[in-house]
């Protein structure tokens, strides 16, 4: 069984630190069962299900650390799984930024596991690829679509007394749909910890809506427009915006946190006072577990309040050098919006664009976090309140922070790759060339 | 690859130096766990043979075995610290049988008696039955004939699991001190080693033993300019390649001088981390380029990106035909522009080919992951689309009557195929110099190293940048340029292209990292070229405040 309990994971873990010579020992044992499936051309392509249960041992003498890993069980395996580990530590050059090992600490209660996510079997794929395929063939169109489904648990254990057990399920389904002749193309994707909120159907008509509504696209001159990002478009440019919020690179002089002169922006205003971002392992619609890989503690942080940077991430080693706490980067994060639908925001524009998703999003410039990508799978004009035609795609050359300083409206905040986040009203969003593709 | 395999090398402060999130599979192994041999080839035979009758009595009418064994090593740093040294093994079978005129696939892992790979032969024949209720069409596969008992080894001088870690260290840390005495504030720099011993059965009647050897040394430097707030960054000029650590130990004429020192089979990565630190510092008060149309000479250290974008990628089958349309997205490239034998994909000067069989590349192996021997072939011929990258059940769709051998699975436990094989840019002909190249440019800039990339989903619209540029003007190089990208259109793009340098100039760049499928499987691939003019294209600048 690849899913243990609590009790289960801490019998293990107990026995493995219990055979330790080490200084300090660290030990994760995780499990999960995913299944997954993919079509294509109104077609199943490929389909799986796999198993893994694996226990990983972490053995430290002095500054010098070394892992193991085993994904067997017994009494002999276990104990020369910590042999082999004390081994490779006492071989490993010294990490001068070695941190102690963590003591007991409290967590937060979460609950991220749904039964019913983890009762999904081959049958359920197969019902939810045809609720996908068969709109599609019905209305010649072409689907081409991902579900993968996810139940796992992760237990952390050490030396010093320290457990923390989590289990959790999720799915995520991603559909495009394209029409016969290749002209329209639209796209729709739902992630979830309770299956029983995914429906296939229904994220695949809003794909075909959107692919035959976006056939025989016109071009629009390039420059800055007013635009509406979908949840799907800007959630990435978010999230490259929050994996970027390390201190110990704004401290170093290399990020757009960085002060001219020296120094951080921590507490300046960087953006839009509506703007604010917060991360709760304890939302209901994002649940998490409410410790991070290495034991610590994961709360309720303010990120971004008002506009103003409230917190920076830390390693241990860095929060240490700096004498502040160290806050773990977070596992998803909510963005608070407001309590308009994408179809209000819509009907407030006088001239806009509204953008479905962005693709082949890459880093231009760390400095500024200039961003460079292309809008795919539906990109329409939008005058007078109404969604006039289907425009062709443009290549963007955008940073999410001048973008979050150029915030005309937002709508109510949805589920989008495990974060919350509203559609976003942007004026002079740049577009900087034209693409033909569909 | 599935997620949870990854042994994730995120969080060691490589975010702002944009080198590459190292996804590794397999489990951590000690150093000297990656030179004990791996399975017997006469057990394997015996491993397979299970797996081929298991099949075949199941009522599966074709059937291959993989049994792999991958290897990896990383040795990572910065400044004056070892950050990680990880190994890691993985091993185990993977079964795929056509059973009904349908696909099916099963693996297992640390296989080791006849029973265990019969059962993973079994399950692929009761899933192949199983999916064979929802296929619309039966399997085509393009005959293949059966080679026998043969091998393969990648022709490498060192085998780089070898070289003790210290030394590793040692190279590294010298690196990282050479660039903190040449002005770089910060430094990382990372060793990355592969060996994949695979042996490959079928019911052709093949049995194929492979040993293929890889190796990617990187560093990235950061300048900083603390009054101005402002940071530059320089990343290394070698490539990744099917070398041993003979790599690393430079010969003179491996190196190509210029403007700044460029590299071909060998690589000096202490001389290179020198002339970075100085580089990444004379960023810091280069010209901020003006936006307009610029002839540019691409060195194959950047163009090797552009090619594998804006050729490798549409010229895949599989895209073209849709089944990637939910995830990589498809091809302009489509089969009527192929019909039509008068696409013009580029100007006269450019052929562009793929080849499976290039000394040194990363793609080169004997036989791909379906037993088919490899080749090169033409995708692009004096500037028509000639043909595409296709394996055993496609090619039936383009009319040919063999697969091009370039399918590929990243783990015995992922299905293999269609991936990209080297596709690269033909030298030019006529003898021409990149000092003879730059002589005749007017206004353009020479771009050095690859940078920041993005493309389309059917690959028309691309945005490139680079590690360094120069400005040409009247024939002469005139000095540093920075906040530059080029933005093109495939089509008009290689139609762009003039001239190319000859043979001497050529040269190999590449990748550990495209990836492609769902679950994601990355492959690895080599795309060489002399360097080579474009006329005309569009130059952004990308200085932005914030």
């Amino acid at each position: 069984m690849a899913i243990l309990t609590k009790e289960e994971a801490k019998k293990i873990i107990d026995k493995v630190l219990a055979f330790s010579k080490a200084d300090e020992m660290s030990v994760g044992l995780n499990g999960d069962r995913t299944g997954n499936i993919r079509y294509a051309r109104n077609s199943v392509s490929t389909s799986g299900e796999s198993t893994n249960l694996a226990l990983s041992v972490t053995a430290v003498f002095g500054k010098r650390s070394g892992t193991a890993t085993i994904n067997e069980f017994d009494d002999a395996s276990l104990e020369k799984t910590v042999r082999r580990a004390e081994e490779i530590a006492k071989l490993a050059p010294e990490n001068p930024e070695y941190v102690p090992i963590l003591g007991p600490q409290t967590y937060t209660e979460t609950n991220s596991y749904i039964e019913k996510t983890a009762a999904i079997n081959p049958d359920f794929r197969a019902k939810a690829a045809f609720d996908s395929i068969d709109p599609c063939v019905k209305k010649n169109l072409t689907a081409a679509g991902y579900l993968e489904d996810t139940t796992g648990f992760f237990a952390i254990g050490n030396s010093k007394g320290l457990f923390a057990y989590n289990k959790s399920t999720s799915v995520d389904f991603s559909i495009t749909v394209r029409t016969a002749d290749g002209q329209g193309s639209g796209y729709a994707i739902q992630d979830y910890n309770d299956v029983t909120k995914l429906s296939t159907k229904k994220s695949t008509e809003v794909a075909m809506q959107k692919a035959m509504a976006s056939s025989a696209a016109k071009a629009l001159e390039p420059g800055k427009y007013t635009v509406i990002l979908e949840p799907a478009a800007s959630i990435e440019l978010l999230q490259n915006m929050m994996r970027s919020m390390d201190a110990r690179n704004a401290d170093e002089g290399r990020s757009f946190l960085s002060k001219k002169g020296g120094g951080i922006r921590l507490g300046e205003k960087l953006f839009d006072e509506r703007v604010n971002i917060y991360s709760d392992p304890t939302n209901i619609e994002i649940p998490k577990a409410g410790f991070s890989g290495d034991g610590r503690p994961q709360e309720k942080v303010s990120w971004i309040e008002n506009g103003v940077v409230k917190n920076l991430t830390y390693s241990r080693f860095w929060a240490e050098k700096k004498g502040v706490k160290a806050v773990p980067p977070p596992q998803g994060f909510i963005m608070l919006g407001g309590t308009q639908s994408l179809a209000d925001l819509i009907k407030g524009t006088e001239k806009g664009i509204l953008v479905t998703r962005f693709w082949y999003i890459r880093a231009v410039d760390p400095q500024t976090l200039l961003y460079t990508g292309l809008t795919r799978d539906g990109t329409f004009y939008i005058e007078k309140g109404q969604i006039k035609y289907p425009i062709k795609n443009f290549r963007f050359n955008e940073s999410p922070v001048i973008m979050l300083n150029n915030l005309e409206a937002m709508g109510a905040p949805v589920r989008v790759n495990g974060s919350l986040i509203p559609p976003l009203k942007i004026r002079d969003f740049t577009f900087s060339s034209l693409s033909d593709a569909v | 690859m599935k997620r949870r395999d990854f042994v994730h090398l995120s969080g060691l402060g490589l975010g702002a130096m944009m080198l590459p999130n190292f996804p590794v599979s397999g489990r951590p192994v000690s150093a000297e766990a990656l030179l004990e041999s791996g399975v017997d080839v006469a057990v394997k035979k015996r491993l397979a043979d299970a797996a081929l009758n298991a099949a075949k009595a199941k009522g599966a009418t074709y059937t291959d075995v993989r049994i792999g064994r991958y290897l990896n090593q990383f040795v990572v740093t910065r400044e004056d610290k070892v950050q990680n040294i990880v190994n890691t093994e993985s091993y185990g079978v993977g079964v795929r049988v056509i059973a009904n005129g349908c696909w099916g696939f099963a693996a297992i892992v640390d296989a080791k008696s006849e029973a265990d790979t019969a059962r993973a032969a079994e399950e692929a024949v009761a899933i192949a039955k199983a999916n064979a209720k929802l296929m619309k069409e039966p399997v085509i596969l393009a005959p293949q004939k059966g080679y026998g008992e043969v091998s393969w080894k990648a022709p490498i001088q060192k085998n780089a699991f070898e070289v003790p870690i210290k030394e590793k260290v040692d190279l590294l840390l010298g690196v990282n001190d050479a660039a903190l005495k040449n002005g770089a504030n910060y430094v990382n720099s990372v060793l990355f080693m592969v060996n994949e011993q695979k042996y490959f059965a079928s019911s052709d009647g093949s049995y194929i033993d492979q040993d293929i050897h890889r190796i990617w040394p990187i560093f990235a430097v950061t300048a900083i300019d603390p009054k101005s707030g402002k940071f530059e960054t320089r990343q290394t000029l070698s490539a990744p390649v099917g070398m041993g650590y003979e790599y690393l130990q430079t010969n003179p004429k491996d190196k190509i001088t210029g403007i700044t020192t460029r590299y071909n089979k060998g690589y000096d990565m202490l001389e290179d981390v020198i002339a970075a630190s100085k580089q990444a510092k004379e960023k810091l008060t280069a010209k901020s380029v003006e936006a307009g149309k610029y002839d540019l000479v691409l060195d194959p250290s950047h163009l090797w990106l552009t090619i594998h974008e804006s050729v490798g990628h549409p010229l895949e089958l599989d895209r073209v035909l849709g089944y990637e349309a939910n995830f990589a997205g498809t091809s302009f490239a489509t089969l009527d522009k192929w019909q039509s034998k008068n696409f013009n994909y580029g100007s006269k000067e450019v052929t562009l080919f793929a080849d499976k069989t290039q000394v040194g590349s990363l793609g080169a192996v004997g036989w791909d992951d379906e037993g088919v021997k490899t080749k090169r072939w033409d995708l692009v011929k004096d500037g028509t689309l000639v043909n595409y990258q296709a394996i055993r059940d496609q090619a039936h769709i383009i009319g040919e009557k063999e697969s091009h051998g370039c399918c590929y699975a990243d783990s015995w436990s992922s299905v293999q195929f269609q991936r990209m094989a080297n596709v690269s840019l033909a030298a030019g002909k006529t003898p021409l110099s990149v000092a003879e190249m730059i002589k005749d440019v007017k206004k353009g800039i020479y771009i050095i190293g690859d940078g920041s990339f993005s493309i389309d989903q059917q690959r028309y619209n691309f945005q490139f940048g680079g590690q360094l540029y120069y400005e040409i003007k009247d024939g002469e190089i005139v000095g540093m340029l920075k906040d530059v990208a080029y933005q093109s259109n495939t089509q008009e793009f290689w139609n762009s292209c003039v001239k190319i340098c000859d043979e001497r100039d050529y040269r190999l760049g590449g990748s550990f990292f495209d990836g492609k499928g769902q679950p994601m499987q990355s492959s690895a691939v080599s795309h060489g070229s002399s360097t080579a003019r474009f006329n005309g294209v569009n130059v952004i600048n990308t200085a932005r405040k914030v």
